[in-house]
């Protein structure tokens, strides 16, 4: 719980042996047990990425640095790191500057709650779901700052599509989130996994009943993270790189990582929320494979990662108008039905939690 | 002095700064950044009382939506600080008569209340308090829980239909139209047969 973790704090069994230092210095190492594998597995998505491109162009991807190109991320990581930053003369000074920031820090904020495995959680929180919401929320402000404190045009025009964008998509996606919450009857995330955890492996997953919903939230989770086929924040061929068109060196590196990590995120969440999480995709009884585990909820977010490449080598990039179509007209009114089936499903004890 | 007492006099400060800086400051952007700040530390002395749901949704509706909304329209407008502080002296005894009998009202209203109150022996919404909310609002208070959701909903209505204008001569797209075309629509195969077997002539 959210609050009792705050208060907690005084009374935690690690202050009482260690003192609050100790306390800290454990938050801490837990913290960056999370955030230190985010941040490698993005530089290794980003070269998973260009691969799978390559692949389906037909062409090679990265494959001269490091082992298949292994290193080519990080060398990219050094050289933006190295790289000359430049700040427009007219820039919002303070804003230029904070602004790849606070597109970062809701970005890892939200991992806090991602359960991992059976109570492998950083904050087991009785809101984690709306916890979530709101930090998947604040993301578009890194964004919006950015595009105003540049003083550019195109940068302005990126920031505001993609703020119409990420505001038009919540409400689909918050409301995909409502019917997951009243199948599980929690808001916990553990909870939510506990609740798809049975005897039928994969087919115990909110997916099934929620089939509408589940294909929602995953889309709103890819225009929510501007990516491909939703990229119209950065759309290069209309206004060059969009909201971040101002920005180089590491600045623009906290960008890419900010985008990717949300990326991962998102295909964690779609894994927690409709695919059951760190339930294995077979039946219990089967040896060895119906084991749940850490491994399965990974298994499940690759797949997400991997089909958010997909999108990208598939799919033309939408048109302004068709975004919001597709968002108020189309998933806004399916979800809104499809919440209240869920609850039908529920009353009559079709599912929820405890049921097979 | 607890440690919770010292973080809400931290976030207290905060909000009184942020909440100042909102009506000081010169810069628009600025301004609604600040009430960014405002609602945030609001959400956070919420959660020092153990409300998380309201702390959350402060942070969800507010600054996830609202604030975005707001920022968006500040940022296209591109208001001049001039033009905005042009009548202060002028306005400010009206202001300020607002401002006290808000004041007053809040004092009457909360103040008179919170003397009268008397706290519960158990706290009904310890623990789980999303989920005591949630019972409280769709069985004790489901009929005025609806009826502000219809006000709402026709205060909404009332909103797009009074700033709708249909001109007319617009040229836009219709994306369901386009989404929906068929290719027969769009294009007619003909048979035909090939003509002219022989080899050119001349």
């Amino acid at each position: 719980m959210l609050s009792n973790f705050f208060h907690s704090w005084v009374h935690d069994p690690l202050v009482s042996t260690f003192g609050v230092g100790g306390l800290v210095v454990w938050l801490v190492l837990c913290i960056l047990a999370i955030a230190v594998p985010v941040i490698l597995s993005v530089a290794l998505y980003v070269w998973w990425e260009r691969k799978v491109l390559g692949w389906m162009h037909v062409r090679m991807g990265p494959n001269s640095v490091g082992p298949a190109g292994l290193a080519q991320t990080f060398a990219d990581v050094f050289k933006l790191l190295l790289k000359e930053y430049f700040m427009p003369q007219s820039a919002s000074k303070f804003l230029f500057v904070v602004a790849p920031l606070i597109a970062l820090v809701p970005a890892f904020a939200a991992w806090a709650v991602v359960p991992f495995d059976d109570k492998a959680v950083l904050a087991d929180v009785n809101a984690g779901l709306l916890y979530l919401l709101a930090m998947t929320s604040l993301g578009v402000y890194g964004i919006i700052l950015a595009g105003w404190s540049s003083n550019s045009k195109y940068a302005m025009l990126g920031a505001m599509r993609s703020a119409a964008q990420v505001v038009s998509y919540e409400i689909a996606m918050g409301m995909a989130l409502v019917g997951v919450l009243i199948c599980a009857g929690s808001l916990n995330l553990s909870e939510i996994v506990r609740a798809q955890s049975g005897n039928w492996g994969i087919f115990n997953g909110f997916w099934l009943p929620l089939f509408p919903l589940f294909i929602i939230y995953f889309i709103s989770g890819v225009a929510e993270t501007n990516r491909a086929p939703f990229d119209v924040a950065e759309g290069e061929s209309e206004i060059v790189a969009g909201f971040h068109v101002e920005y180089s060196g590491a600045p623009f590196a906290v960008f890419f990582l900010t985008e990717y990590a949300n990326m991962i995120l998102i295909s964690f969440l779609a894994s927690v929320l409709f695919l059951g999480g760190w339930n294995s995709i077979f039946p219990v009884a089967v040896p060895v494979l119906g084991a749940p585990g850490w491994w399965w909820l990974f298994v499940k977010a690759f797949g997400f990662a991997f089909l958010y490449l997909w999108f990208r080598a598939a799919f033309p990039r939408y048109r302004y108008d068709q975004i919001m179509r597709l968002g108020w007209k189309v998933f806004v009114p399916i979800t809104i039905v499809w919440v209240l089936v869920a609850g039908c499903l529920v009353y009559f004890n079709i599912v929820g939690p405890g049921k097979v | 002095m607890s440690f919770e007492l010292i973080l809400f006099y931290m976030f207290a400060a905060v909000l009184t700064v942020a909440a100042l800086g909102v009506i000081t400051v010169k810069n628009s952007v600025h301004a609604a950044l600040l009430l960014v700040l405002s609602f945030f530390t609001a959400s956070a002395l919420w959660l020092l009382l153990q409300a998380e749901f309201l702390a959350v949704a402060l942070v969800l509706v507010y600054v996830g939506a609202v604030m975005v909304l707001f920022l968006f329209v500040v940022m296209m407008l591109d208001i001049k600080a001039e033009s905005v502080r042009e009548g202060f002296v002028r306005y400010l005894p009206v202001g300020a008569l607002v401002a006290a009998a808000m004041l007053v009202e809040m004092l009457a209203l909360i103040g008179v209340k919170s003397l009268a109150a008397q706290a519960l022996p158990v706290d009904p919404a310890a623990g789980e308090n999303t989920a005591w909310l949630g019972k409280a609002l769709f069985g004790r208070f489901l009929l005025p829980f609806e009826v502000a959701a219809v006000i709402l909903t026709v205060a909404l209505i009332a909103a797009v239909t009074l700033t709708l204008r249909h001109r007319v001569g617009v040229k836009s797209q219709n994306p369901s139209g386009q989404v929906a075309v068929k290719p027969s629509e769009r294009i007619r195969i003909v048979k035909m047969e090939s003509v002219n077997k022989g080899a050119p002539t001349a």
